[in-house]
């Protein structure tokens, strides 16, 4: 216990420093404010609407991802600082346990590539080289296309 | 020195210990910015600050002082409680991060300087720490009701979370190749016999140097840079989408704190860089004990060698994080910035998978070793690195094909609008 005496102090340390950089600008500073001056900035222009908006759910997928497999590691954490030095006979057992372990957390991240989750628009995921078409612009040009543009006009 | 240290009681002494290690911190994060903007001018051909003080380094603190006397704006929008605290909490991890990273040598008369707490979750309580620097940039972001911030604090905590999993699992496979998550006991292990062999006693066993650490040390590498927003992974901060991110709202000194923080961070990862994969306080990956006793006519300058070694410890480990800062700075010279969706593909389906294949290595290595010695260690561990090459390739072209979603929204996009703007250049005006 002894040594987290000197965590607790240099976390206190840390944040009286963040909070005198914080507040000390604030005491030391000028305040001359005008109505202009404290609208929040939007290139010049006055704010449209307020910004805390509804926003796109791949953050929300982002994150709820991130603690999936961060616990999953996690789980490992134990395990990986006895494993070097333990018998032979718990490591080889614990070996095949975290080899199938790993299969499982491998197949989850798969699905998670494969069903588009972390593909961030759909504009790179309905590009033709994804969705495994060949790219028109890379095509060679056919009579066919050219009746197709001409028949547009 | 040392005997005074032992006398006191252990309070005193972490007091003491703490105070070594931010005191210098906080001092050379102005030494820090005046070096990225000179080196960073030398590399675009201009000359840099050079004005204030010798060289120019006094240019930080002139400007330091100066945003302490600015004006404090606070927009009347915000949610005030949180705008105050979102820099405190950005700066935090960055002093706090260190508290268990050893910048010198944990044995003999400096081991009672160093680190600050040599407590056993070691490198967990760096994770730990350095994960919390997400509540600064999204808090900023959320507080400052400015949609920019808005954007690049959602854009950041994106990013951090994305990267902070394949970082988790680099470092994981070097604590299972120490066995330990004591960053004194990572450095003693690499100061052991090289891949194990007896007869390399006189090579350090730098994790850099092994095949799986190598490929960690790349993974890690990459993560810090984008933990730390860095080019090319400074999306947040990308100025010409979202004007200056999470910290557009921000003024005076609290604008600095953001910027106080990503270098202090930035030179805080290099130390943990240095410690996990270079050997931490070590000049070179050599045992020079194990030469002196070797060959006796280099007895003597071995000698010397680990003396200096040992002694001037904390110079070497600032010159390999002061080295991390440079190639930092490298890097912001010579990258273009990333895509946000790149971004995101290269953590999820190019690292992640990458650290993970690393980590069953590591686990192979670690058993082959265990089964035939450093020969099987070896063994095993390329036959490891071959399947799990291959099954990432399998991995990464499965992933790549069409989704299983992909059949319904290809029903939904209309192809006749994907025709070819044929442009001839026969014709005059272009398009036929």
């Amino acid at each position: 216990m002894g040594d987290y005496i000197a965590i607790v102090i240099l976390v206190g340390l840390a944040a009286v420093i963040c909070g005198a950089m914080v507040s000390l600008s604030f005491v030391l500073g000028p305040k001359n404010t005008t109505p202009y001056k404290q609208s929040p900035y939007e290139c010049g222009v006055q704010p449209l609407g307020d910004a805390r908006e509804r926003f796109p759910i791949k953050f929300y997928l982002v994150a709820m991802l991130f603690i999936l497999f961060d616990i999953e590691v996690v789980f490992l954490w134990s395990w990986l600082t006895v494993f070097k030095n333990a018998d032979l006979a718990y490591q080889t057992f614990s070996f095949g346990a975290v080899m199938v372990y790993m299969v499982l957390w491998i197949i989850g991240d798969a699905y998670v590539i494969r069903v588009n989750a972390i593909d961030w628009d759909e504009t790179t995921s309905l590009h033709p080289a994804k969705l495994g078409e060949p790219d028109p612009a890379a095509l060679p040009v056919t009579a066919r296309d050219l009746e197709l543009v001409g028949g547009a006009r | 020195m040392t005997d005074w240290l032992i006398q006191q009681s252990p309070a005193i002494q972490a007091t003491v210990r703490v105070l070594v290690f931010v005191l210098p911190l906080l001092l050379l994060v102005p030494g820090l910015i005046w070096w990225e903007r000179r080196l960073l001018s030398w590399m675009q051909d201009r000359i840099g600050p050079n004005r204030v003080g010798p060289f120019g380094l006094l240019q930080p603190i002139a400007d330091g002082v100066k945003l302490f006397f600015k004006e404090d704006i606070t927009p009347s929008t915000v949610d005030r409680a949180i705008y105050f605290v979102a820099p405190a909490v950005a700066l935090f991890p960055a002093f706090a991060i260190g508290g268990t990273l050893p910048w010198g040598p944990h044995y003999g008369p400096l081991m009672h300087w160093t680190p600050i707490a040599n407590v056993n979750i070691g490198i967990l309580y760096v994770l730990a720490i350095s994960s919390l620097g997400v509540y600064g940039v999204v808090l900023s972001g959320y507080a400052s009701n400015n949609k920019y911030s808005l954007l690049g604090g959602l854009r950041s905590s994106a990013q951090l979370i994305s990267y902070e999993l394949a970082m988790g699992v680099s470092l994981a496979c070097m604590v299972m190749a120490t066995g330990s998550l004591k960053m004194t006991d990572m450095i003693a292990a690499q100061m052991e016999p090289l891949w194990g062999i007896q007869s390399l006693g006189w090579l350090q066993n730098w994790f850099l140097f092994t095949p799986f650490g190598l490929i960690s040390a790349v993974v890690f590498l990459i993560c810090m840079v984008a933990e730390t927003n860095r080019t090319p992974f400074d999306l947040p901060e990308a100025e010409n989408e979202i004007i200056a991110g999470y910290h557009t709202e921000y003024s005076s000194m609290k604008f600095a704190v953001f910027f106080m923080g990503e270098y202090a961070t930035m030179f805080v990862f290099s130390g943990v860089f240095a410690t996990v994969f270079l050997g931490g306080w070590n000049l070179l990956p050599i045992n020079w004990d194990v030469v002196a006793a070797q060959v006796p006519a280099l007895a003597g300058i071995a000698r010397a060698m680990d003396g200096l070694t040992y002694w001037l410890a904390p110079i070497w480990f600032l010159g390999k994080c002061a080295t991390g800062i440079t190639f930092y700075i490298w890097l912001r010279a010579t990258l273009p910035r990333l895509r946000y969706d790149q971004l995101m593909s290269l953590g999820w389906k190019s690292l992640l998978p990458l650290a993970v294949a690393n980590f069953i290595v590591v686990a192979i290595w670690i058993m082959g070793t265990k089964l035939y010695g450093p020969g099987g260690g070896w063994a095993g561990g390329l036959l490891g690195l071959a399947i799990v090459y291959a099954l990432y390739l399998n991995f990464v072209s499965a992933t790549r094909k069409s989704g299983w979603g992909a059949k319904d929204r290809l029903a939904m996009v209309d192809k006749s609008a994907r025709t070819i703007d044929l442009v001839d250049p026969n014709v005059a005006g272009g398009t036929r």
